[in-house]
């Protein structure tokens, strides 16, 4: 269901874990759905001995889908106006995610309500992996 | 740039739901989004980036009889390449007009960027490059517009 206005407040914080102990079976499965198949998120052997990370890593936009779905429980389907983030560190298989969005405005242009939210999603170490906006239609 | 058609489609975008964890029955179940405000199935947020795979040219994708530079006999099928990380993603936004519908055939094209340079202490010179996409459905409504910004870096990034 979509938010009301009339019952959100600047600061307001909604919270989920959206991953659990990342498996790089997941990673592949998004590498296979969404296209990019970079060996930097499947292949080990290539990861480690040519690129010089330590393992496979997480496709960033992995880490902005399992973000999303935090804020879609919490907007409601089919409601952002906008929505963009920025990939602060890597995400690496093992890793267990909180993503967290805030009120920052409530407001109401040409009629319509919009709620304005921070986004933050924080792997296990509490180092942020994903900082970002979002602009959801609310109702009154 | 060549404009790109991308069928938007049930079956992918459960998979996609599926590959971010989302079990929402908005993104696989007809009878159940037909009830919610969304009033039908949609597109996860982030669903577009999956354009990749519409893309003939998209080089993050093996073809055949084409070099693949990961790993096979060896390490990396391509010889002589810098071990250096690549491209990394830096950024993405999207800017929704409406959600995107299975049934939906968008026509893609890439409108230039940016790019700018910057030095990290994580990763040496970062080269920042910005990639605008529109997307239009079949009657020709702008219906969303993303801007990505890929970066490449002179080193891996350390992790320490």
């Amino acid at each position: 269901m979509a938010l009301k206005a009339s019952a959100l407040k600047v600061g307001d914080t909604h919270s989920e874990c959206v991953v659990e102990n990342l498996s790089r079976t997941q990673i592949v499965q998004y590498a296979g759905v969404s296209g990019d198949y970079n060996p930097l998120h499947s292949d080990e052997v290539y990861t480690t001995q040519i690129a010089g990370y330590p393992s496979v890593f997480a496709h960033g936009m992995l880490t902005m889908g399992l973000t999303s779905k935090m804020l879609t429980n919490y907007v409601g389907d089919g409601t952002l106006t906008k929505f963009g983030v920025r990939f602060t560190n890597q995400v690496w298989p093992g890793d267990t995610l909180q993503s967290t969005a805030t009120v920052e405005a409530v407001r109401n242009e040409g009629g319509q309500n919009y709620v304005d939210l921070k986004l933050s999603t924080l792997n296990q170490d509490g180092k942020e992996v994903v900082s970002g906006s979002a602009t959801a239609r609310i109702d009154p | 740039m060549a404009k790109i058609t991308f069928p938007v489609e049930a079956t992918h975008i459960m998979m996609f739901a599926r590959a971010i964890g989302d079990t929402n029955p908005v993104y696989h179940d007809a009878a159940a989004a037909k009830n919610t405000e969304a009033g039908g199935i949609i597109a996860p947020p982030s669903f577009a980036q999956a354009v990749a795979q519409f893309d003939p040219e998209y080089h993050l994708r093996p073809k055949p009889g084409q070099k693949w530079f990961g790993s096979g006999k060896t390490a990396s099928g391509v010889e002589g390449k810098p071990a250096s990380s690549g491209g990394l993603h830096a950024e993405q936004h999207y800017e929704y007009i409406r959600p995107l519908r299975p049934g939906d055939v968008l026509t893609c094209e890439t409108l230039p960027g940016k790019t700018w340079e910057r030095e990290s202490k994580r990763a040496g010179k970062l080269t920042f490059r910005e990639r605008i996409v529109e997307y239009r459905d079949q009657t020709g409504e702008l219906v969303m517009i993303a801007r990505g910004v890929g970066v490449t870096t002179e080193r891996p990034v350390d992790q320490g």
